[in-house]
């Protein structure tokens, strides 16, 4: 599959060293002045040509926002945000509206191209067609999405992908139904902030009873200076249906650090099945931790229906500051929620991440997966919840948190709550935390292959578990950006 | 092949080899016997490049400087060590591990790299001449292996990465008679005038099966007495102390 070849190649020619996504685009922006107030919302509002609920919706969200504190029960510290001092809508200028790629202004094209996006749809069309191995994209760029790829084929199975300024125009009635049905605009800080100032992001509705022919995937970039992101993604399994999704995330390589607040939704029915996995690559700030994105998204996943299944995977190797929470309500009996997770810091990065599962319904279960990788002098926090509801007979939880150190300067913290109110529950945990050891070392050195190599080979390993939940043409990758990620963290 | 002058090396300041001198020509096997403690494992380990000791002296090998190479180009030079405690490596595939080291070292040597069918081929191949299970490949590097096993799967590396000097440090340890005799084919098969060997032991009975040109016994980290094959025989009528005695 050609468009995938090109992906890996592209990948491999990024391993040399340090940040290889770091160039900056120059095309002409929209760019809203800098700073939140009820104009800025209403210019959002109006450039998306929105109708007059979501506005309200969104000044509902402003009007939570001006009166919570930004949290500070994670284990990562940074400098005050000042959040008058960020733009809120940059987009590439050129006009919106229905585009086909010969439109997309070619800078942008060619950005995607410096990234390995398989977006070449013509290419691919006129190619080899594997459905089996097809991707379907919608690429978005700092507040706007500009292209999605395959949206015909998609549309025959009638799946809806589009960019979610879109769905709010073409389906309003499915929009406003589930948009804040899972995390509510005033679940917390950020999620009340990105409710109110919220850009693009992807929509996904899949039918009932539809299996998507394809992987979708969302490749999110900031590239402004002074901005944030604020994607918002959600995502519609009717009953029976499955769908696996995909985001990417780069930035470019700047000196201030930039804010992405993000929020995604999940819905699950009777039997559907959604697969949502992570590569996450913002900009990780240099090797004394100036710069890079500060990374603060909130994302949930509602199983509804009976015997729904949500799995989330995430490979986080960038960002400054990563603190993310993905997350199952287990409502339906039966259901299912899991969470595969690795969480790889070096230099001065912290990720303070985990999942919660929450246990509702009878006889669900749930699995946690998750392994941190601290090097450099970055610190790794696991933080997980599982909580048990009286109603939840037979719920099952199994947990694993396994850490790796590198080096003697940096730290792994596992933050495990369990909740129980219900005594036919079994819930269990198991952690380790391990150095790679010099013995491991010296034992793949003395085979031939090179300290950096034995890390990798190590680490990847250790990882493996997680790794393999990944759609396969994304796993490849996300090995490559764990090598990348720890480069000079030996030695 | 191997020229070692002078040899010393200490772990924080406290002496363990004491001035080591041996000859290994190419094509030969030597034999190193010794009681616990005497120093062999250090000797495997300052060979091969482990970074824990203070070395001084010489040590010549295939006319490289030996001591001022890392580990890695040691490897790809050719040398290669049978470990005594084989590391374990969690989630690594064996044929993985296997090819990745192979692919290192012919890449330093400029040689074209296996890909994965053609290494599995070659790996199948080994592994059935070693009479191992096919599982062997498939499972991670030495996790869940028995003892034995660990041992066997030394032997397999070295007979995949064909070295020109190989150490083997106690492979015979905690083998049974059948895998002893094994792990003794598979040294035997690589003999040649291309391979050259130090095995160290501490029992007489693998040198039955892999019969040595040269025996050194080593006490106290020196060399107390060099001879042929009929030394390990010696060796194990009268026991290390009379030995050492004697030899003192």
């Amino acid at each position: 599959m050609p468009a995938v070849n090109e992906t890996l190649d592209r990948l491999q020619s990024f391993t040399q060293s340090g940040y290889k996504w770091g160039f900056e685009t120059d095309i002409e922006m929209d760019l809203a002045p800098k700073g939140l107030n009820e104009d800025i919302i209403r210019l959002i509002s109006s450039r998306k040509g929105e109708p007059e609920w979501l506005l309200a919706w969104r000044f509902k969200a402003f009007v939570a926002w001006q009166a919570m504190q930004e949290p500070h029960w994670a284990k990562v510290h940074h400098p005050p945000i000042d959040y008058q001092d960020i733009h809120y809508y940059a987009a590439p200028k050129k006009k919106a509206g229905p585009r086909s790629l010969e439109e997309v202004d070619p800078e942008l094209l060619k950005t995607y191209e410096k990234l390995g996006i398989p977006l070449k749809e013509r290419a691919i069309l006129a190619g080899v067609e594997n459905p089996q191995s097809n991707v379907a994209v919608d690429a978005v760029f700092d507040s706007v999405s500009v292209a999605t790829t395959f949206r015909k084929t998609l549309e025959k199975a009638g799946v809806i992908f589009c960019p979610i300024s879109e769905a709010v125009r073409e389906y309003p009635e499915l929009v406003r139904k589930y948009l804040g049905s899972v995390v509510p605009i005033a679940d917390n800080f950020f999620a009340a902030l990105n409710s109110a100032v919220f850009t693009d992001g992807s929509f996904v509705y899949v039918p009932k009873g539809v299996r998507c022919p394809m992987e979708l995937s969302t490749y999110f970039r900031i590239n402004a200076r002074n901005t944030g992101q604020f994607e918002r993604t959600l995502i519609v399994a009717d009953e029976k249906s499955y769908v696996s999704y995909l985001e990417g995330c780069t930035a470019p390589q700047r000196d201030e650090n930039q804010l992405h607040a993000a929020v995604v939704e999940l819905v699950a029915f009777d039997d559907a099945q959604i697969k949502y996995s992570t590569v996450q690559n913002w900009y990780p700030g240099d090797a004394e931790g100036r710069g890079g994105i500060y990374n603060f998204v909130t994302k949930r996943g509602a199983c509804r229906g009976v015997r729904s299944k949500i799995s989330w995977t995430q490979v986080e190797t960038g960002s400054a500051i990563t603190w993310k929470y993905p997350s199952c309500i287990l409502q339906g009996d039966d259901s299912v929620g899991e969470f595969y997770s690795v969480a790889v810091t070096n230099n001065r990065q912290q990720a303070d991440t985990g999942t919660k599962m929450i246990h509702i319904g009878r006889n669900t279960r749930s699995t946690i997966v998750s392994k941190g990788i601290s090097a450099g002098r970055s610190d790794n926090t696991y933080r997980g919840l599982v909580r048990v509801l009286p109603k939840a007979n037979g719920a099952r939880n199994y947990t694993q948190c396994d850490s790796l150190l590198i080096g003697d300067q940096c730290g792994a913290h596992t933050v495990p709550y369990i909740e129980s109110r219900n005594p036919t529950a079994k819930v269990e945990h198991e952690a380790t935390t391990s150095k790679i050891a010099e013995d491991q070392l010296f034992y793949c050195r003395q085979r031939g292959l090179s300290e950096e190599d034995a890390v990798n080979l190590i680490v990847n390993g250790f990882c493996k578990e997680v790794l393999k939940e990944l759609p396969m043409e994304f796993a490849v990758e996300a090995q490559k950006l764990l090598a990348v990620s720890l480069e000079g963290s030996v030695g | 092949m191997l020229e070692i002058r002078g040899l010393t090396a200490a772990i924080e300041d406290k002496p363990i080899l004491k001035g080591i001198d041996l000859t290994v020509p190419q094509g030969e096997v030597h034999a190193i016997m010794g009681p616990n403690g005497s120093g062999k494992s250090t000797l495997s380990y300052v060979l091969s490049g482990r970074e824990d000791y203070e070395v001084e002296g010489s040590v010549t090998f295939d006319g490289l400087d030996l001591l001022s190479m890392e580990p890695e180009d040691r490897a790809s030079a050719g040398l290669f060590l049978a470990f005594q405690y084989p590391v374990e490596l969690p989630g690594v595939g064996n044929a993985n591990f296997m090819r990745t080291a192979l692919n290192a070292i012919r890449r330093k040597r400029g040689e074209p790299e296996l890909d994965a069918v053609q290494f599995l081929k070659l790996a199948r191949a080994e592994t059935k001449r070693l009479s191992m299970p096919d599982d062997f490949l498939k499972r991670n590097v030495n996790v869940g292996f028995s003892g034995g096993e660990k041992k066997r799967n030394e032997v397999l590396q070295m007979a995949i990465l064909r070295p020109k000097l190989a150490i083997l440090d106690e492979t015979d340890s905690g083998l049974d008679i059948d895998a002893l005799r094994i792990v003794a084919e598979g040294v035997n098969a690589l003999r040649g005038p291309d391979f050259t060997a130090v095995v160290i032991t501490h029992y007489q009975r693998l040198l039955d099966h892999i019969v040595p040109d040269r025996v050194h016994v080593m006490a106290d980290g020196r060399f107390v007495r060099s001879g042929g094959p009929e030394l390990a025989h010696e060796l194990e009528a009268k026991g290390y102390a009379r030995l050492t005695a004697e030899a003192a």
